[in-house]
């Protein structure tokens, strides 16, 4: 049986990208934020799963509003790094591992969360920034194969924060079940509070933010009882991003260890978060 | 609490909320958005910005919006910001330039704002 070994909540924000692949992240703009990943990046490198899944949203990048599907999964042997505009970030594509998402797949639609299946999917930064801030330098490939779970969280109505976390929790069954041994990492991403648009534009909560951050932690069914309009009034219309959070959440266990967590304002116009959850039952 | 209408619109004070009337109003002009991705479509946009928003079938109002690079009047007119972005991006305006717009602080305030921990409500 597979086993999720830990969960890694990170922001996506492009300039995170950015600041990497340019050789900025020792700037004092940047530098806190990745003294802050330091700690979890080592952990990370010393606990390499055998595949992980990653929990994100498109930007108009891999997918159009011809179809906003509310959840997908992709089932590709490789995601190509899409070009969002200014070229394709200097990253491995991504390989995937079609075997496991399928099992995923059939599992989750078995137990009624009936997901948009991608044969092919360019993913951009929303994926590929997480991807760097677990792995800085992954030469010519990243550690290990990576399924992309997609959440709509840019056009109204998103998916409950409730649905979010019921899916997590369905995901978690479903790793559970196949029939391989293997190690999973799950990666839940976007938020923390931000706002682009609008008069309240550059919006940011930082007691939401807490509050979030221990939650998610303890008592996330908390966090899954918060509306959408709780969520975008509270963390801001695009900090309901949060709620991919929960889907990582929901595949942990109900205790989970923090292994590490951190919290810097601004990456651009969005407070950033990290945490990471060893979900190994603790020994001694 | 808000008052949903027929798409369940939420009425937040300066949040403009990107529901189905609004992506349904913006899908041409969001359409000629992500179009921008690509540079061979970038260059035949600059050569002739209103012929190509024709081709996109964009409403008199959103043209207007787009050659005037008017970024309110075109989250106004259905765009979505992630979309609107590209077009941004293609003229090296950042996002924290738009913030300034939206917010009409400016793009060196909007910074400063961020820079010093973000905007509050109230
Ligand atoms: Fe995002």
């Amino acid at each position: 049986m597979a086993e999720v070994i830990w969960g890694l909540a990170t922001s996506h924000v492009p300039s995170i990208g950015a600041a990497m692949d340019r050789g900025k992240t020792d700037d004092p703009a940047w530098k806190a934020l990745f003294d802050g990943y330091a700690p979890a990046r080592a952990w990370l490198a010393e606990h390499r799963p055998d595949v992980a899944v990653l929990v994100y949203n498109d930007h108009a990048n891999g997918i159009d509003l011809d179809f906003v599907p509310t959840f997908g999964l992709g089932t590709a042997e490789r995601y190509e790094v899409a070009d969002e505009g200014f070229g394709r970030r200097p990253v491995p594509d991504v390989l995937g591992h079609p075997e496991f998402s399928f099992h995923l797949v059939e599992s989750l639609v078995d137990e009624g969360f009936d997901l948009t299946v991608f044969q092919e999917l360019a993913v951009d930064h929303g994926f590929t920034v997480p991807m760097s801030v677990w792995t800085p330098d992954p030469g010519d490939a990243w550690p290990c194969p990576v399924i992309p779970l997609l959440v709509n969280v840019i056009q109204y109505p998103q998916p409950t924060a409730a649905r979010c976390y019921a899916l997590g929790q369905a995901l978690g069954r479903a790793i559970r079940s196949f029939p391989g041994d293997l190690t999973v990492g799950v990666l839940g991403t976007g938020g923390m509070s931000h706002q682009l648009a609008g008069t309240r534009a550059g919006f940011i909560n930082p007691d939401f933010d807490a509050m979030w951050m221990e939650a998610v932690e303890k008592d996330p069914a908390r966090l899954a009882a918060l509306s959408r309009e709780e969520l975008i009034r509270q963390a801001g219309s695009e900090g309901i991003e949060l709620i991919m959070w929960l889907v990582m959440r929901g595949a942990m266990d109900e205790q989970v260890t923090r292994v590490h967590s951190d919290y810097f304002v601004p990456a651009s116009n969005t407070a950033a978060g990290i945490a990471l959850f060893d979900n190994r039952t603790p020994t001694g | 609490m808000s008052t949903p209408t027929g798409a369940g619109r939420l009425d937040l004070p300066g949040t403009p909320v990107f529901d189905g009337d609004t992506s349904r109003r913006g899908f041409r002009m969001n359409k000629l958005f992500m179009s921008l991705r690509d540079a061979a479509a970038r260059e035949r946009f600059l050569a002739d910005e209103a012929a190509y928003c024709r081709e996109f079938g964009l409403t008199a109002e959103q043209e207007k919006a787009v050659l005037a690079r008017d970024w309110q009047a075109m989250i106004d007119l259905g765009g979505s910001i992630f979309y609107v972005y590209k077009l941004a991006m293609m003229d090296g305006r950042s996002m924290q330039y738009l913030g300034g717009v939206f917010t009409g602080m400016g793009e060196d305030d909007f910074l400063a704002a961020m820079r010093a921990g973000g905007r509050r409500d109230g």
